[in-house]
């Protein structure tokens, strides 16, 4: 496969905002009211909109420390419900290029591979201490690494400390590679394609 | 090695091996409505890609639609705008489309099935979580977002992850008051939230195996809720009983063909299964939620946890959850008081939901204090309730009777909690928020349940009025 130059993700660095708390569905981070619409346009004022009302300025997407944040520091199973694909778009045109997490549910992962968006997976420990390292020191640099398959965190370029972050080989090849976006491999195929759906009994009524 | 279901249809479907290790799978059945598809076909348009299968999508209307007053143009201009869209994409695409006034109308997940779209061995994508519902036919269903929405109608394809298997054994029979909706909470709090993720889990054991296809599908609905991407049922005579003489199910000498090619995609009988669980259905009690995710529950007469109760990495949830619904730990969820009972969505809006429903509420009358709404999962579910007069007994005891639609369950239309106010549903998802009012509080139960929590005005044992 010929890699795709501007569609190319080695890497997704820049400042963080850690964001605490496992199982956070993509109904928190999307409220449904916002789904009333035609295009993912402007989403991104709508990014937690209920817990940063309920936080009251607490909530960390309010935090005028992680303003300009482009790395997300999530728990467990985090983008849990839903399938709305309007969540991962609120977060990126939010200014999230990267997320790594605990774990993640799988059709938020799916939607945010076909976004650009990658996804990362550590360790429990290493989550939260990278979480803390970022609230004691919001200004400091956070390095989502494909390629070495590592999250890094720097300060005044000095790296305070680094862990092994994961995701599928498959989908770290289509980063690496900038494939990520699929659709015109899944076109590339059409005789195939229609090889399968005439084999299948199902397609042809049973006849 | 012999094969489960999802090898057999992962290898029928796949057109082949991409790059990195993820399958090209064709997809058999493409469900769409109005709110995840507008973005997809603005995106063929740009692109200026066809759909080259347009007679393997069908497209229907349901999380937006008004379950009252539903007269266009509507009131909220947005959701106009997302029923002119459809309107006009299905039109220019050439999709069938079950638009508002079709007696084919209803929610996607409850129309699949009924109009017999939805068969065994079918891939089946839906820009919907809850697509899971339709692997109750011993198909893999999957919950896509907008992108991968876009990806079906161009390519009718998807590009997926391998999936393990975790067969879920429920032995014995269910004891009265218990019901589907009662095994899926049960499999969930189990296993957790998250306990499905890499996995399609394969529900079976006599509980299953004796389940109607309707109750079937409860379960399977929320598989999502646990973390599995997808979850199946094997088909058997029940399934092909159900599909017998549907819109789309076949006929003739091509059902005979048809019946053996379904039954020819169940699990073999000594398949390989990545993981195993096992429940013992006739334990299986009323269950409720208690906190903010379908895992937080509890069976009727068992106290609420208190957070120093529960392994260390789930206290924090615990405190948020208990917080939120103000419930305290250590007390009953029995007498918990409500506000609004809900009947409907595409886990529990179904004919026999609603029979079960209306048994309980004959002749009783739904607390002074209680909205009650019951929403049929679609238009030939309500004509079908209507025909036996369900709707009378409803009414008579004080619940409103609605239109086809998502309704509550997710509140993108009129139908919404209002302020603190605290629902017992038979929908899928408590989390904040999700019923329309960021601060609206849901416990999650089975339709016989709410019945009872809205006839008492509070949390209440359904096997009291049995």
């Amino acid at each position: 496969m010929i890699p795709v130059k501007d569609f190319v993700i080695c890497r997704v660095s820049g400042r963080a905002l850690p964001l605490r708390g496992d199982d956070i569905d993509t109904d928190r981070i999307m409220p449904a009211r916002y789904l009333r619409c035609v295009t993912f346009e402007g989403l991104e004022t709508h990014v937690f909109e209920d817990d940063r009302e309920q936080a009251a300025g607490q909530h960390p997407f309010d935090n005028p420390a992680y303003r300009g944040a482009s790395v997300l520091i999530g728990g467990r199973n985090f983008g849990c419900g839903s399938s709305r694909e309007h969540a991962p778009q609120g977060l990126q045109r939010w200014g999230i290029h990267g997320i790594v997490a605990v774990s993640f549910a799988e059709i938020f992962l799916g939607n945010c591979v076909l976004l650009g968006l990658p996804c990362l997976t550590a360790s429990v420990g290493d989550v939260q201490e990278l979480q803390k390292l970022v609230e004691e020191n919001p200004r400091s640099e956070v390095c989502l690494d494909l390629e070495s398959r590592k999250v890094s965190i720097s300060s005044n370029g000095k790296e305070m400390a680094s862990a092994p972050a994961s995701m599928p080989e498959g989908v770290r090849q289509s980063f690496l590679g900038g494939t990520w976006d699929g659709t015109a491999l899944l076109l590339s195929a059409p005789a195939d394609v229609r090889r399968i759906a005439q084999s299948l009994a199902y397609t042809r009524a049973f006849a | 090695m012999r094969k489960n279901l999802l090898q057999k249809i992962w290898d029928a479907h796949t057109v082949r091996q991409l790059p990195g290790g993820q399958t090209q799978l064709f997809i058999g059945l493409h469900l769409i409505h109005e709110v995840t598809s507008p973005q997809a076909f603005a995106d063929l348009r740009r692109h200026g890609w066809k759909v080259p299968y347009p007679d393997r999508t069908f497209a229907t209307v349901d999380h937006i639609v008004p379950t009252a007053e539903r007269s266009r143009p509507f009131l909220d201009t947005l959701a106009e705008e997302m029923m002119t869209a459809i309107e006009r994409n299905c039109r220019e695409y050439g999709i069938a489309l079950f638009n508002l006034g079709d007696e084919r109308q209803g929610i996607v997940h409850v129309v699949g099935p009924e109009l017999g779209l939805t068969q065994p061995g079918m891939t089946i994508a839906c820009g919907d979580s809850h697509t899971s519902t339709h692997g109750a036919f011993g198909a893999i269903a999957f919950g896509i977002g907008t992108s991968q929405v876009r990806d079906v109608l161009a390519s009718q394809c998807l590009a997926l992850s391998p999936l393990k298997v975790r067969r879920i054994r429920v032995s014995g029979r269910l004891s009265r008051g218990s019901y589907a909706k009662d095994v899926i909470l049960a499999i969930i709090r189990k296993l957790g939230v998250q306990g499905g993720v890499g996995y399609a889990y394969e529900y079976a054991g006599e509980a299953v195996e004796a389940m109607s296809m309707e109750e079937r599908m409860s379960v399977c609905n929320m598989s999502i809720e646990g973390g599995a991407r997808a979850g199946y049922v094997n088909p058997d005579e029940k399934t092909f009983e159900y599909l017998k003489g549907r819109s789309y199910s076949p006929r003739g000498e091509a059902w005979e063909r048809a019946v053996a090619w379904w039954g020819s995609m169940a699990s073999d009988r000594d398949a390989h299964y990545d993981d195993e669980a096992e429940l013992d259905g006739t334990r299986i009690k009323p269950t409720i939620t208690w906190g903010i995710n379908p895992g937080q529950s509890v069976e009727i007469d068992e106290p609420i946890p208190r957070a120093n109760e529960v392994p260390p990495a789930d206290r924090a949830s615990v405190e948020e959850a208990l917080q939120f619904m103000e419930l305290k730990g250590g007390a009953s969820i029995s007498g918990t008081k409500i506000d609004v009972a809900f009947i409907g969505s595409c886990t529990n809006g179904r004919l026999s939901d609603l029979r079960e429903a209306a048994r309980i509420a004959k002749g009783n009358r739904v607390a002074a204090h209680v909205k009650a709404l019951v929403v049929p999962g679609s238009d030939q579910v309500r004509r079908a309730a209507e025909a036996e007069g369900l709707h009378e007994i409803f009414r008579a005891a004080g619940f409103q009777w609605r239109d086809a639609g998502c309704s509550m369950c997710l509140a993108m239309n009129p139908d919404k909690l209002v302020g603190r106010q605290v629902c017992a549903s038979s929908s899928n998802r408590n989390f904040k928020g999700r019923q329309g009012s960021p601060t609206g509080r849901t416990l999650l139960m089975s339709p016989a349940m709410v019945v009872a929590a809205a006839i008492a005005g509070e949390v209440s044992d359904v096997r009291q009025l049995l």
